[in-house]
């Protein structure tokens, strides 16, 4: 298992500089000028050329590359072309309040989709059974970005249960949570309405297997049928799905971070891109990237501890 | 007599499906005593598991549905049975072998867990007793490193090893009443005879009623003591095995004996018997095996069904099939054995009782 984990590890070096290229690519395609964007529209040409060269933008954009890999092989992300700030300080700030985020987006799906589905799955066409259905059906056509504003307005403006925006320092405090509890609520509920159709289906084919039908036959009881037989089977197709979803989480946290003001990576990253900075651009992206990467290792990883088949080595 | 340990006593159960009703079984009695091992054969679909699936109260519900009949096992009805009343004789008292090893365990738990999950869940015993309880099964049932093997994830295991731990999983109870469900069917003919040796011997070391389900007459007579021929839902015949081979007295089940190739003769073509086991969805009133019996009567056939009758005078040898009613005054083409059942009286007596 070891070995395997290090081999995916090694596979990750050139997965990342493959991101950093497409990435740099991109940034050079875009429209926009930096240093055009921080002296404003009407800015003396010469004062732009200079401020470029300070920038280092007037190299070409492959030269530029392998100045920004051969810092940032050595942990030096770079600076922020608008504050200074080193990119790293920036990303060390800001990933705590981003995973704090997923984690609670996560931990919702799970919570409300795992039981969910396996109620619906065990009492299939009854009033449970539609009802979250129709629940899964509800958040399901809801897209994230809308359903965090609807959310804000109802439950913040309007009726001024939750604060606004923003977040309230580390976890674990009552006040805290309720700056966190919205955004992950917009984040997370379409994909438990997602998860819980999907552990309903993968619930329903796994009660109809034979070894159900030996696990009952042994007298041990439904609700050990149900989690010990049925739970573990059914679990399966519903990490894969978890592993699936991870980008898109991260991709709907960057545009929930910021309809909460949330102070993560995402609004970091929108920030930056609106202002061309392309610094914290390259080194934001490659943290996402490095992320989905760990993800879907984890995923992997918890693959071999679910199914005794999958064997790594 | 004794009382039977287990006696299904005119038992109907029907399917709903989008076809229609299915009337997969029509009145089935079976007994069951105890020490005796019955088997149970008859073609696919006649409804020999659909049969056992409702003692161990494991049908399906919806589509199936237990319209009529009962199933006492030890003086309580099964079929009133709460689902917690049943989840205390299910793997204690009463415990089944499935058709198919490869699909009846599962895949994510281990050998030594699946097993000793049955004695956790009816013995007051801890975990290391129940693995040690469960290590001298694998090893009754013949599985060699028993101890390395309750580890081991059923993937790794063989067809043959696998039904050997489901037997293992079955009996590690000591379960009164065994039910085998085409326990071989699965398996290539050398671990199919293992299999069966491990049965024979298990049966000899604890005392338990077996039901063989099958549809391989040949196999099942090396075991049972009795055998109930079924066909189309129904039983046709019940008697012993000496008695089935002898003197089968159901038209079915004398073409059933006929087909089977004798290796002393020179090979001939099988007889079959013509036309198709009725449909089951709308099967037709009266005798099921109507439409095919060569035997065939008149309109009595057609309209009544014929009660499964005593012709021995013991309740050894019972028939569903009205030569031997009283509906139809037509007599049997063959011997009842009026005159000598004086003569086979006692060797059936000690075949039926006694250990094979």
């Amino acid at each position: 298992m070891l070995k395997y984990i290090i081999r995916r590890l090694l596979v990750m070096v050139p997965v990342v500089l493959g991101v950093t290229v497409v990435i740099s690519t991109l940034i050079y395609l875009s429209p926009g000028n930096p240093a055009q964007i921080a002296l404003g529209q009407n800015a003396n040409p010469e004062a732009v050329a200079r401020l470029e060269q300070q920038m280092g933008l007037n190299k070409p954009p492959h030269l530029r590359y392998v100045d920004w890999l051969t810092q940032a092989l050595q942990g030096n992300l770079g600076r922020s072309l608008e504050t200074g700030t080193p990119v790293t300080d920036l990303i060390v700030e800001r990933l705590p309040a981003t995973l704090e985020l997923a984690f609670a987006s996560l931990a919702i799906m799970l919570v409300i989709a795992l039981p969910l589905g396996v109620v619906s799955a065990v009492r299939q066409y009854s009033w449970v059974d539609n009802a979250s259905m129709l629940f899964a059906i509800f958040w399901l056509s809801m897209p994230s970005f809308w359903l965090a504003l609807i959310l804000l307005l109802l439950f913040a403006v309007h009726w001024d249960f939750f604060p606004i925006s923003g977040r309230a320092g580390a976890l674990l405090s009552v006040t805290a949570l309720s700056y966190l509890v919205l955004p992950a609520i917009a984040n997370g509920a379409r994909r438990a309405g997602l998860l819980t159709r999907m552990m309903r289906s993968s619930m329903l084919e796994i009660l109809n297997k034979d070894y159900i039908r030996t696990a009952k036959g042994k007298g041990i009881g439904q609700r050990s049928v149900i989690y010990s037989h049925g739970m573990r089977n059914a679990m399966i197709p519903i990490v894969t799905l978890l592993g699936l979803q991870v980008p898109s989480l991260i991709s709907s946290s960057v545009i929930v971070e910021v309809v909460f003001a949330w102070p993560g990576m995402g609004r970091l990253l929108v920030d930056a891109v609106l202002r061309r900075d392309y610094p914290v651009v390259q080194g934001v992206t490659l943290m996402y990237a490095v992320i989905v990467i760990v993800a879907n290792l984890l995923v992997d990883i918890a693959y071999s501890y679910l199914d005794p088949q999958i064997s790594y080595d | 007599m004794t009382d039977p340990l287990l006696a299904i006593d005119d038992l109907h159960v029907h399917f709903h499906t989008e076809e229609g009703t299915v009337e997969a079984l029509d009145g089935v009695d079976l007994e069951v005593y105890g020490d005796e091992v019955v088997g149970v054969i008859g073609e696919s679909g006649c409804g020999k598991t659909v049969t056992m699936l409702s003692v161990m109260g494991l049908l399906q519900s919806p589509p199936a549905e237990v319209v009529g009949g009962s199933i006492r096992y030890d003086g309580r009805d099964l079929l009133t049975c709460s689902e917690s009343e049943l989840n205390e004789i299910r793997g204690e008292e009463i415990s089944m072998i499935y058709q198919d090893p490869m699909t009846s365990l599962n895949p994510v738990l281990t050998v030594g867990r699946q097993v000793s999950e049955v004695l956790l869940a009816h013995r007051d015993i801890s975990k290391r007793d129940a693995r040690e309880r469960s290590v001298e099964m694998l090893d009754a049932c013949g599985l060699a490193d028993p101890e390395r093997l309750m580890d081991e994830y059923p993937h790794s295991l063989s067809g043959g090893m696998r039904q050997r731990v489901m037997i293992a999983m079955a009996l590690v109870t000591e379960p009164n009443l065994l039910i085998a469900d085409e326990p071989t069917t699965a398996l290539d003919v050398t671990i199919q005879a293992q299999v069966m040796e491990v049965l024979r011997e298990l049966r000899s070391d604890h005392e338990v009623s077996i039901v063989f389900i099958t549809h391989d007459l040949p196999l099942v007579s090396e075991i049972a003591d009795r055998i109930a021929v079924m066909y189309a839902g129904t039983v046709a015949e019940t008697c012993s095995v000496e008695r089935l081979f002898d003197r089968p007295l159901h038209p079915y089940t004398r073409k059933l004996t006929e087909s089977i190739p004798k290796l002393d003769q020179p090979a001939t073509r099988l007889p079959s018997i013509d036309g198709t086991v009725p449909s089951l969805v709308d099967p037709p009133d009266g005798c099921r095996f109507a439409s095919r019996c060569p035997q065939f009567i008149g309109e009595e056939c057609r309209s009544v069904t014929p009660a499964l009758t005593d012709v021995s005078g013991t309740g050894r040898h019972e028939v569903a099939c009205h030569l031997y009613t009283d509906v139809s005054e037509a007599s049997p083409p063959w011997p009842v054995d009026d005159e000598d059942r004086t003569a086979q009286q006692p060797t059936a007596e000690t075949d039926d009782g006694g250990r094979r």
